[in-house]
């Protein structure tokens, strides 16, 4: 017992250790009128970090539409619900584990996933399906080899043993992310609509309880010190500040506090995520308009002697914190306990609107909690578009030779690490448990279904950062469009979605200017496609020796198929369905896989968006997908119509299936083949449905072109090239396990 | 007839088992918790896949030790047909139901994937409706599904018809390609002496529905009477 503690000095140099400036120390000597203890400088530091701020992008994020007809809950809870029918929601949200997974790889992202699911449970949701969306440097990079085993170990570990399928998600190596990779970790769970719980303290004299894990000295100022400051040379030496995760115990946590949601028993409950207790404390109090006083002494600890500093800052995982309602404490102790998890009383809920902690009876922290929510400050930072801007964009066709071989380039692209197929990495993931997978990792979409309806939800995560790079308002707009167009060749409708912002030190006006872009291609995007924004994150200072990266935000959407059986895959199936394209295929070579993995440029403006011709594709895919006319739909995106053909004929999980087809002409070759214009759609129809498909798409004035006839053991693209089918289904499949266990990898037990 | 499903906390298709036989097959069934020793009359025991006590230490070391477990072993030495799928067959490995060990795959890696299956004996209640050369589709999903045995076991379980299902390839073959794990002798499950316990590695209850995938599985769960 450590009765006899004594807190430390508050001084400059500390204040500055604590990530905060001077002003921010001033305004916190201004809030409380006085200095502020030891522990209190510790809980501002993490609350006014940016991670739990938002200081620098809240006033932006205010532009993004958040509401609609179906939408139950908007950001500013653990998750965004929107409705789905039958007395049935969905609660999602994507989040970033960034610095953490750079560091230690297979921890960071392992407790990046648990971060997620507690999000989405807290809600009253049970977890039915995982995505996530990695970014890692160059393959060619000797650190990426290392990252990309341990991050894939780090999620298949969690979420394999937690029990929620892994059904989905994105991958794309750029020497932009050398230095700071990207970790995004989406979750999606079902909950009535009537069980939904939020995380608003009320009830004075209500007691406030802890279950979960003890609190260890884990993950002290990793919102503030690894979230929420750019990276260095010395990075290495923050690996302390990595949390550990134990899947075993948050299997324990889902299943107790689904079982305690099924009872009259608890008005609020929060994660203990960032800044541990002190946030989820604090953000209780602060939904909820009442304070919060806790006895840290109270808290389970792993070890004796922990501070109630420390105590106020763990970031251990598999945490909770909940206020009950008063008289039910052993009721709630009792299904904690069916699971071998300890809950204790550590506080009460009060009505003075004060963050207060005590140890032993002598208060350590007492703080207005206005102070560390409402009044943490807003920054609006000056914002400006990189000096060169306007030279990325120049892009002279002429100079860029066409090749004498495309069916070479072709196989090129189609092993190049962001197009090679990603098998080597979900398969390493539990797609199937659940018993909800209907369309499995491989297709544009994830689909799962609803049990006890006749629904199912499609789910897809997106982003081209090379697009973002060359022009960030663009590069948004096309993540929104193209997360909603995997969707609906699915056969989904697009309801909302989660973004996860990924951008570098906010502080400087380029990134700030990016930032800014950004918002409003997403906000354009979204009120075109009558789409919102129910969660998300924001991940500043994602940068490396003052280098950051591109930006890169992140859209993971979620739509809806009122009858899962009339989804649609993307590739092939039946030897005779016509082969056609829906969209124009335009001289868009500008910021393309192409253009950069053939001619080593990353030039020229990212390809145009029309919304309104979008918006009608997607109503023309989910109306063909009604009518059951679809044999295989497929977005045309990175890669071109080339590789579309070629993802067509080769990604079915068993088998390849050839194709003849003749491209339209009156363009370059490459561009035909290579360019990646928008609002394109790659479907096979049989052949008695193919009138019905024209007639749609003459009714939606949208362009349809008949390309050529699924068949054969070959991939014969009209007067350019004739490749086996079988030898492309292997090179694309095996592309990325050769370039990743070639290498022996240093450190890996 | 009815069924126990037993739960231990770290399971985690036990809900997909009770759903594949409840509500996609029509049977009875029911839950039998880990801290339990009443198997309340069940018929049939199914060990379901899944983390048992998180396998930290070595995967179904600890479950054995679990009161449940006693029951289920007296019931299967009384001659009961017990079900071991995934983490349920290291655990029967692990409790001396079934002979055996299962070991980290050969790739060092976890895999989830469709693979195919060759039925090698119809001498247990599990594949009783099943042809003998039968090849069912089914998902494999595990880090530890290695099997291994020393030799002299092997070649018991091989002149006993033990062996139960071999991994194999399109044309049937147990082919070193087919063997996604590194399984000595492609051995996918097995089954003790008295042939009343079996023990797989591939998911049979996640194939009964052709939504999701594929209906093979449904022959595993239909047991003929002769055996309760």
């Amino acid at each position: 017992m450590n009765l006899t503690y004594r807190s430390l000095p508050v001084t400059p140099q500390v204040v500055q250790e604590h990530g905060l400036t001077a002003d921010e120390y001033q305004r916190i000597r201004h809030l409380l009128g006085r200095t502020p203890t030891f522990e209190e400088l510790g809980v501002f530091s993490v609350m006014w970090s940016e991670h739990c701020s938002y200081k620098s992008s809240r006033r932006l994020l205010r532009q993004l539409p958040t509401t609609g007809g179906q939408i139950l809950q908007g950001p500013g809870e653990n998750a965004g619900i929107v409705e789905v029918g039958d007395g049935l929601a969905v609660a999602f949200k994507i989040e970033s584990h960034n610095h953490p997974s750079f560091i230690e790889p297979y921890h960071g992202a392992a407790t990046g996933v648990g971060g997620i699911l507690r999000d989405v449970f807290t809600m009253g949701a049970r977890p039915i399906a995982s995505l996530n969306s990695l970014r890692f440097g160059s393959l060619d990079h000797p650190r990426t080899p290392y990252l990309v085993k341990g991050v894939v170990a780090g999620i298949g570990g969690y979420g394999n043993c937690v029990g929620v399928p892994t059904v989905g998600g994105e991958v794309y190596f750029d020497p932009g992310y050398n230095n700071n990779i990207l970790v995004n970790a989406f979750t999606l769970g079902v909950v009535r609509t009537d069980r939904i719980f939020r995380a608003r303290a009320a009830g004075v004299g209500n007691p406030v309880i802890y279950v979960g894990s003890r609190t260890g000295r884990d993950g002290i100022h990793g919102a503030s010190l690894l979230a929420s400051r750019e990276f260095d040379t010395r990075s290495e030496a923050l690996r302390p500040a990595v949390q550990v995760g134990d899947p075993f115990t948050e299997k324990l946590l889902i299943e107790a506090c689904l079982e305690l949601m099924q009872h009259d028993l608890i008005v609020a409950i929060q994660d203990m995520g960032a800044a541990g207790l002190t946030s989820s404390a604090v953000e209780m109090a602060g939904r909820g308009g009442t304070g919060i006083l806790l006895h840290l002494e109270a808290i389970p600890t792993r070890e004796a002697g922990i501070t109630p500093y420390e105590l106020l800052l763990s970031e251990s995982q598999e945490r909770m914190l909940l206020v009950a309602k008063a008289g039910c404490e052993e009721d709630v102790r009792a299904i904690f306990a069916r699971w071998d998890l300890q809950a204790e009383v550590v506080g009460q809920v009060t009505n003075d609107g004060l963050f207060r902690a005590c140890w032993y009876g002598e208060e350590v922290v007492h703080i207005p909690v206005s102070a560390l929510t409402t009044e943490a400050p807003v920054y609006e930072r000056p914002a400006a578009p990189p000096p060169d801007w306007a030279a990325h964009h120049r892009l002279d066709l002429a100079d860029i030779p066409c090749p004498s071989d495309y069916g070479r380039v072709l196989v090129q692209l189609l092993t190049a690490p962001n197009l090679a197929s990603k098998e080597w990495i979900y398969r390493q993931y539990d797609f199937l448990v659940g018993s909800n997978t209907v369309v499995q990792p491989g297709s544009d979409a994830a689909i799962i279904r609803l049990k006890g309806t006749r629904k199912g939800i499609g789910l897809s995560v997106d982003c081209n950062s090379r697009y973002c790079a060359l022009d960030p308002y663009l590069g948004a707009q096309i993540a929104v469009a193209e997360g909603a167009r995997n969707l609906a060749v699915s056969g989904a409708r697009p309801l909302a979605l989660s973004d996860c912002l990924n951008f570098g030190n906010p502080e400087k006006p380029q990134v700030m200017w990016q930032f800014q872009q950004t918002i409003a291609g997403i906000r354009d995007a979204c009120l075109a496609l009558g789409l919102a924004v129910v969660s998300g994150n924001v991940s500043f200072y994602n940068e490396t020796e003052g280098r950051a990266i591109p930006p890169t935000p992140t859209v993971a959407m979620v739509g809806i198929l009122p009858d899962v059986t009339r989804h649609v895959t993307q590739w092939f199936k039946q030897a005779g369905d016509i082969i056609v394209l829906l969209g124009e295929t335009k001289e868009e070579l500008g910021g393309s896989e192409y253009l950069a993995l053939i001619h080593g440029r990353v030039a020229g403006s990212p390809p145009t968006l029309d919304l309104s011709q979008e918006k009608r594709l997607q109503e023309l895919c989910l109306t063909a997908a009604q009518e059951g006319l679809l044999s295989s739909a497929h977005d045309v995106a990175e890669g071109g119509l080339a590789i579309a053909l070629a993802e067509s004929c080769i990604s079915h999980p068993d088998r390849a299936i050839g194709a003849r087809v003749q491209l339209p002409s009156g363009l370059r070759p490459d561009v035909l083949f290579f360019s990646e214009s928008q609002s394109r759609v790659l479907v096979s129809v049989p052949p008695a449905a193919l009138s019905r498909l024209q007639v749609l798409a003459r009714s939606a004035s949208f362009p349809l072109f008949i390309l050529g006839e699924v068949g054969g053991n070959e991939l014969d693209i009209g007067g350019y090239c004739r490749l086996p089918v079988e030898m492309l289904r292997r090179e694309w499949r095996t592309a990325l396990a050769r370039r990743l266990e070639a290498v022996v990898v240093p450190g890996e037990s | 007839m009815k069924w126990g499903v037993v739960i231990f906390p770290g399971s985690c298709d036990d809900r997909d088992a009770l759903y594949c036989l409840e509500t996609v097959l029509g049977q009875q069934a029911t839950a039998l918790w880990h801290k339990d020793r009443d198997l309340h009359g069940v018929d049939a025991i199914l060990l379901p896949g899944g983390f048992s006590y998180g396998d930290y230490l070595r995967c179904g070391a600890l479950a054995r030790f679990s009161p449940i477990m006693q029951s289920v072993c007296e019931f299967a030495h009384a001659g009961g047909p017990v079900i071991g799928i995934c983490n349920g067959f290291q655990i029967l490995c692990e409790a001396g139901l079934l002979p055996g060990a299962l070991v980290r795959n050969r790739s060092l890696s976890f895999i989830c994937d469709w693979v195919r299956i060759k039925v090698e004996t119809s001498r247990t209640p599990f594949t009783a409706a099943c042809r003998v050369g039968e090849i069912l589709r089914l998902p494999i999903k595990h880090g530890t599904g290695c099997y291994v045995a020393d030799a002299e076991t092997l070649s018991t379980l091989e002149n006993n018809g033990q062996i139960v299902f071999r991994y194999v390839n399109a044309a049937g073959e147990a082919s070193e390609t087919a063997n996604p794990n590194g399984s000595l002798h492609n051995i996918a499950g097995v089954t003790n002496a008295r042939g009343n316990v079996v023990g797989l590695m591939p998911h049979p209850e996640h194939a009964v529905e052709s939504l999701l995938g594929g209906e093979d599985g449904r022959k595993l769960f239909r047991l003929p009477f002769t055996w309760l």
